[in-house]
């Protein structure tokens, strides 16, 4: 099992735009990959429902989970889109 | 009657309501007849075909539209909603039904939530009216077609409604649920559509009945009186008047010239601007040159190309050009590919460019070539510049290459408070009031948790403006304004009022700008500046002046 703690960089959190982008990049890796904030329950990275129903605002941190191999690339590449801020353009 | 709600927006319409059709009726709890897995394969393809069909919206409408429909798409397929309609049909129900109880409960879940997750309960809802009427094999609800210009009145709309809007047919919007956040509002927002928001009793209203909606004043007036209609139609009349105005140059309504430019990011949208009544351009954004060749900087020849385009479209005119301003918000690897902590204070601007004082040579000669060939004013300026030192180099520099007319922009306070010796090297100023706020509040224009920082009402922020204002009135060098406090009617009044001698803005805030310049005079316009510096907060500064403007004024017989 391989984890990751991250802080939003989104200025509007991890809804609309940001929670889409994060979750189509987690439903196209090959491992399963579950997120949870703060200490609260992990959900599927891959469903943007549950990403969203997170209510995760800019600077919160949330932990990234996954396993097998890959899961490392996996992870490096979903945390830089946790820390870019998407809102800014 | 009158309703009142949120308005986005200043303008007024006039017109027959048109309702958006009523939901479609919670399906009802039976027991399915064709069994479990047969209801499976129903709901993954109405799914599917919904998502699908989502998907080519997005790409028809393109621009917010479209990430907000693909994120709808992707909502149809959630892998943690499927799961909750397989439960549910394993129980034995239809799939209109388990689609209908599993949307719900994540809607309610949202909708609990409050806030900006509340309002995207409706973004959901949407998605799962969209896939029942598939089911049932209806047509899906939306925008009625009408062949009359119609007030759209509906409980809220989904993004997938105002995405294909035809906006000739749309005067208004009007909605019962919804804040200023929600997608009518956005979208209202984004393309100039009237509008106003969360008047709750907007579904009293019915088909074909007139109604004035005044996004300014926020209210919806029904069975509105003939006077009541003649005033929304002469404003309309007024603002399409302002719009269409052959436009006359900036000036004070005692005849003072505010010449009013542009600010433009390519040369294609030059011709536009000019057509726009842009009597220049006030700041000619050089980035995109950078940005789109790729890894590294574009050659001269390829500059200059650039340059002669936008010179030629205005022959005779002032065209300001900004040198290369990366860094921060717009880092380009080949100036400066170190990590910064805070980009915003690090090395951007001039401040890069003199570390590649290559490319900073080739832009000035490519200027100074593309200059020779056209008949515009060329004038050059540097980007965050924050010394007399750097203002020197930057104008010997210049000057060398044979530019003629060159300044620096006035973005960072320490260069405002010594504008009288920056005002001896420069031959003008340019103030950026966007980054002149950032530094001077000390909040990142690009973090949402300290935007309510970023107005360039606030006295500070004045203050600094009046102190280039006076130092190029005692130099007798132009100071103009390019930042978008300009494009603020009543602000560019101030600014004026402050020694501002130019205004840029983007093309079309100018009919606007115009419109208010001509009401006031330069005493006026000092007044009001007065009254702003005297202010302690940005939005005591705006009511104050506000509040001036509107007390009775001095008649002149």
């Amino acid at each position: 099992m391989v984890t990751r703690t991250v802080r939003i960089g989104s200025s509007h959190g991890l809804h609309a735009r940001p929670a889409k982008l994060f979750t189509q990049a987690a439903a196209a890796a090959p491992n399963p990959v579950t997120i949870a904030k703060g200490d609260g329950k992990a959900v599927n990275a891959a469903s943007i429902l549950g990403v969203i129903s997170l209510g995760v605002e800019f600077g919160d941190y949330v932990t990234l989970s996954s396993e097998g191999d890959g899961a490392d690339a996996t992870l490096d590449e979903l945390t830089e889109l946790l820390v870019t801020d998407h809102d800014q353009a | 009657m009158r309703m009142t709600g949120t308005g986005i927006g200043q303008a007024v319409a006039v017109g027959p309501v048109a309702r958006m059709p009523e939901p479609l009726a919670t399906p009802a709890d039976v027991r399915s007849t064709i069994g479990v897995d047969a209801e499976k394969a129903r709901a993954v393809e109405s799914l599917g075909r919904v998502a699908r069909a989502l998907e080519d919206r997005g790409a028809k409408a393109g621009g917010t539209a479209r990430d907000v429909l693909e994120a709808q798409a992707m909502m149809a397929e959630d892998p943690t909603l499927s799961d909750s309609i397989d439960e549910l049909l394993g129980q034995g129900k239809t799939a209109e039904r388990a689609v209908s109880e599993a949307f719900a409960a994540f809607r309610d879940q949202l909708a609990a939530m409050g806030g900006y997750l509340g309002e995207r309960a409706a973004d959901l809802d949407d998605v799962a009216q969209r896939v029942i009427a598939d089911l049932l094999g209806v047509p899906a609800p939306g925008v009625p077609e009408l062949d009359e210009p119609f007030v759209l009145v509906a409980r809220d709309l989904a993004p997938a409604d105002t995405a294909l809007l035809d906006l000739d047919k749309v005067l208004a919007l009007v909605t019962s649920d919804g804040g200023p956040t929600s997608h009518t509002a956005i979208l209202a927002r984004e393309k100039s559509i009237v509008a106003v928001v969360g008047v709750l009793d907007a579904l009293s209203l019915a088909d074909g009945e007139t109604v004035v909606v005044d996004a300014a004043a926020g209210s919806v007036v029904s069975e509105p009186s003939d006077d009541e209609i003649a005033a929304a139609r002469a404003r309309i009349a007024d603002r399409a008047a302002l719009v269409d105005a052959p436009a006359t140059p900036g000036a004070l309504a005692d005849g003072t010239a505010i010449p009013l430019l542009a600010n433009l990011g390519s040369s294609k949208a030059a011709q536009a601007a000019a057509d726009q009544g842009a009597e220049g351009v006030g700041l000619f954004r050089t980035e995109f040159l950078f940005l789109d060749a790729g890894g590294s900087a574009p050659t001269i020849d390829e500059q200059r190309a650039h340059y002669v385009e936008l010179l030629e479209a205005f022959p005779g005119k002032k065209v300001v050009v900004r040198l290369l301003d990366a860094g921060a918000d717009k880092p380009l690897e080949f100036l400066n590919d170190a990590h910064e902590e805070n980009p915003a204070l690090g090395l951007r601007g001039l401040r890069a460019l003199r570390v590649s004082e290559d490319i900073l040579r080739e832009q000035l000669t490519a200027l100074a070539e593309a200059d020779k060939v056209t008949s515009a004013d060329l004038w050059v300026m540097a980007p965050m510049v924050s010394t007399v030192e750097e203002t020197t180099y930057f104008v010997s520099l210049a000057k060398e290459l044979g530019l003629k007319t060159v300044g620096v922009m006035v973005e960072v306070p320490s260069i405002a408070l010594l504008a009288d010796r920056v005002m001896a090297e420069a031959d003008f100023a340019s103030i950026g009031t966007n980054d002149l706020t950032q530094y001077t509040l000390a909040a990142d224009r690009l973090l949402g948790s300290v935007a309510s920082f970023q107005d360039p009402w606030h006295p500070a922020v004045l203050r600094l403006v009046g102190e280039v204002g006076a130092a190029g009135a005692r130099a007798g060098k132009p100071v103009g304004i390019c930042g978008e406090a300009a494009a603020d009617p009543l602000l560019a009044v101030v600014l004026v009022g402050l020694g501002a001698t130019t205004l840029s803005m983007s093309p079309s805030a100018l009919a606007d700008v115009r419109a208010s310049l001509s009401r006031y005079t330069l005493d006026e316009a000092r007044r009001f500046a007065e009254t702003a510096l005297a202010a302690s907060g940005a939005a005591e500064a705006r009511a104050a002046v506000t509040a001036a403007v509107e007390s009775p004024k001095e008649t002149h017989s």
